[in-house]
């Protein structure tokens, strides 16, 4: 269902345009993500009235603000916990989050990860720029091995945090990372998000060429798009490359991250259980009653 | 056509270096943010692949397909009312 043609009514729906333009840097790939969300939303043809955003502090936690539909801006961290409860006072709302790699996997780690386990019917958006980049340039545990920041001036030597596959092993309905910079396949995978019951994880690798390409020598912003396009894989080809390639193809695509869906999976989720469990003690109840009259 | 918001642009030119047919340049005039937005260059060969409109992190791009372009609406009644004679 597409009744907007153009990206002019488009942003004419979505758009909070008093809030326009963004604050974000020249080059930032977070503007992107909201406007692969905006085309999502209209395919699926949702009430706006009905579904509602909330975002922790960052970079990527501003983009609820420039969109115009009821929005939480939460504390550091938290903006998972906060859905969960709109999603317990009424599960009617769909509830879709917008959080950075540092909010999501870093200070909220604990929440993403119990949100994840439990099953929570929400729709997480993480953007991932490797780095914290409103607060000024700080290491962020998502960041590759290597990397420089103002916390780590002489290189990374933590091993960083790969949050799909952290979503994957807890058992999460939907996992899936894109790039920012080939629209068609995110599009119609955050649709596969949204629609899908139980949570789902959309990880984009969007490029922050302020704070993380300036530091790491990735060139301009041309550069720093085309850094991302040159070290990403498609996940189906890397399997292929792993399976049946040679040598010198394995050690080229080692390194690389791996793009695609990673997870499809359908599983109950947490108020689905919550409400058969209610009913059943329900039902126990009348029956204890019936016998004791 | 395209239009360019050009107060939105931050000339970030990721348009103009991923268009797959090569149809758009830099413009000679500034916005209000002083940089120069993007236009269409004169004899290009866009094909309205709207790939510009949807990498644009500033949502400043709006491609019309030349089958729906606007068209001025005529109507028989004058601004201050009445018909016109």
């Amino acid at each position: 269902m597409v009744e907007i043609k153009t990206a002019d009514e488009l942003n004419k729906k979505f758009l909070r345009e008093g809030m326009w333009p963004t604050i974000f840097c020249n080059g930032c790939g977070h503007g992107v993500v909201l406007e692969y969300t905006f085309w999502a939303l209209e395919e699926l043809g949702w009430d706006m009235d009905n579904v509602i955003f909330a975002s922790g502090i960052g970079c990527s936690s501003r983009l609820p603000g420039y969109i115009n539909a009821d929005g939480l801006h939460t504390t550091h961290g938290r903006a998972i916990a906060f859905a969960t409860g709109i999603k317990a006072a009424n599960p009617d709302f769909n509830v879709i989050v917008f959080t950075g790699d540092g909010d999501c996997s870093g200070i909220g780690g604990n929440h993403f990860i119990h949100a994840a386990r439990r099953n929570i019917d929400i729709t997480v958006i993480m953007i991932n720029n490797f780095i914290y980049g409103m607060t000024g340039g700080q290491l962020a545990p998502t960041a590759p091995l290597g990397s420089i920041a103002t916390t780590a001036p002489y290189g990374n030597i933590e091993h960083p945090f790969d949050i799909s596959n952290l979503a994957c092993a807890l058992g999460a309905n939907y996992v899936a990372r894109w790039g920012v910079s080939h629209p068609y396949q995110p599009i119609k995978s955050l649709k596969e998000g949204l629609q899908k019951k139980g949570f789902s994880l959309l990880e984009f690798l969007a490029p922050c060429p302020t704070a993380y390409g300036r530091r790491n020598k990735l060139g301009d912003i041309k550069k720093h798009w085309a850094w991302y396009d040159n070290n990403t894989i498609l996940k189906e080809d890397y399997e292929k490359i792993m399976k049946y390639g040679t040598e010198e193809e394995k050690a080229q695509v080692k390194d690389k991250m791996q793009l695609g869906v990673f997870q499809d999976i359908q599983k109950s989720g947490f108020f689905e259980s919550y409400e058969k469990l209610v009913n059943r003690l329900k039902e126990k109840e009348t029956k204890t009653k019936g016998a004791k009259k | 056509m395209i239009e360019f918001k050009d107060d939105w642009c931050k000339g970030c030119n990721i348009c103009i270096d991923r268009c797959p047919v090569d149809a758009l340049e830099e413009s000679d005039r500034l916005n209000k943010k002083g940089v120069r937005p993007p236009q269409l260059k004169k004899d290009n060969k866009c094909n309205y692949c709207r790939l510009c409109e949807l990498i644009c992190p500033d949502l400043a791009i709006t491609v019309i397909p030349e089958e729906i372009k606007k068209e001025d609406k005529k109507t028989l009644l004058s601004p201050i009312g009445g018909k016109i004679k």
